[in-house]
């Protein structure tokens, strides 16, 4: 079969919803562009640890740290699922360790903002995790069946993180003076950058197409975007509080709310590199690599010491 | 072989994770983990696939360890079941006043 016949058969698979698997032919653009797509996610997980994770030991309640815990722990595992996807692939653990710490691999931008208060973790359970799983829920149905599994398992854990964000937020609303302000500049300083996590406008992304034919991308940036704004727009409401944005307004005709314009200059400022803390995270995940690697040593030489002491025995 | 893994940048072996979800239903492939030996591989299992009470039992087997067929090759490899409807009862005509079958 020609190269041609083989995509031909593969594009008809698609079309016709039957998933790939990994031994399954596939283009190689395909893969490459999996790869990228299913580490970069991964990624996210992992650093996206590090700005809650500043919170566990400053958390206002042992149920709040309870449940920080777990969800920092959620995306640890959701970080394992999707490395464990794209391995699937061909690329292995380590390379893509080595892209991430590098800096050759890129991650969520949203994650190169500070969490400057107790109610920036609200905030990111509410629209960081609710942005992620309106762009995550269509990717359970993702062609590469390894990343769609993989996606059902992480959709139906975030839905609690979204939930703990806006009970934390909803709890602030309804406290003190000074809380509710704490509340609202958090809803302000993430409003922005949580709407640019679906990516780029349409126009500006070239791939788009190419991903929706494949199907690892089932709904373009922009839709994405409208559909998680309106959600936003009625859910702020129960808060009492606002959104950042003087233009926001609901559009009878559109049966949508119309929205300011989103700076893409902050936002291709930060994916490039100079975001508040860019280089923090990247130096707090190098350091936690390097410092962890006596105990990948230390579990090395005992399970060789284990698997000698085994292969003596049998001898004997 | 010995010093496998503690040859410079050796990655921890593959092992798939397998869940039995509650008694009397059987073990299902959940994905996969790197660990250095069995008894690591089904602690993390835990840890990383059954944080919600997903499962009652786990098996864990090195990934190298297992064989699978050629998905390039199931089209003869499954045809001798293509043209053996017989073996499905709706093949069978029968009367609809037969009851009870």
């Amino acid at each position: 079969m020609t190269v041609q016949d083989q995509e031909q058969l593969f594009q008809e698979k698609i079309d016709k919803e039957i998933r790939i698997e990994p031994k399954d032919w596939m283009p190689e653009k395909y893969r490459q562009t999996l790869i990228r797509q299913i580490s970069q996610h991964a990624h996210s997980e992992i650093v996206g640890m590090l700005p809650e994770g500043v919170w566990i030991t400053r958390a206002p309640s042992l149920r709040r740290k309870a449940t920080l815990i777990a969800k920092v722990q959620d995306e640890a595992g959701h970080g394992l699922y999707l490395y464990s996807a794209a391995e699937t692939m061909g690329i292995t653990r380590d390379q893509m360790l080595d892209q991430l710490h590098t800096g050759k691999a890129k991650y969520s931008s949203i994650f190169n903002y500070p969490t400057l208060t107790w109610a920036d973790i609200g905030a990111i359970g509410w629209l960081v995790d609710g942005a992620a799983i309106m762009n995550q829920v269509p990717l359970c149905r993702a062609s590469y069946g390894p990343y769609a599994r993989g996606m059902i398992r992480i959709c139906k854990e975030e839905s609690f993180h979204q939930r703990q964000g806006f009970e934390i937020l909803l709890t602030l609303s309804k406290g003190s003076e000074a809380q509710r302000r704490m509340c609202q500049d958090a809803i302000d300083r993430w409003w922005w950058p949580s709407i640019q996590m679906f990516g780029p406008p349409d126009e500006a992304s070239p791939h788009s197409a190419q991903s929706m034919k494949w199907k690892i991308k089932r709904f373009s940036n922009d839709e994405l975007r409208q559909r998680f704004i309106d959600v936003c727009a009625e859910q702020v409401k129960i808060l009492g509080m606002t959104l950042p944005d003087p233009d926001l307004k609901w559009n009878e005709e559109k049966g949508h709310y119309d929205f300011g314009k989103i700076d893409w200059d902050e936002f291709w400022n930060v994916v490039n590199g100079n975001g508040p803390c860019n280089k923090e995270r990247l130096a707090a995940r190098v350091k936690a690599h390097e410092e962890g690697g006596w105990v990948r040593e230390a579990a090395a030489a005992y399970a060789e010491k284990r698997k000698a002491r085994m292969t003596q025995k049998n001898v004997a | 072989m010995s010093g496998d893994l503690l040859s410079n940048k050796q990655e921890w072996p593959l092992w798939e994770v397998f869940i039995r979800s509650r008694q009397g239903l059987d073990h299902k492939h959940v994905g996969s983990l790197h660990a250095t030996d069995a008894a690591m591989a089904i602690e993390n299992a835990r840890d990383v696939y059954t944080r919600r009470m997903e499962g009652v039992s786990i098996w864990v087997i090195e990934s190298k360890n297992i064989h699978a067929s050629n998905p390039d090759d199931a089209g003869s490899f499954y045809d001798p079941a293509h043209d053996k409807v017989y073996r499905h009862p709706t093949f069978y005509d029968l009367p609809d006043e037969l009851k009870h079958m």
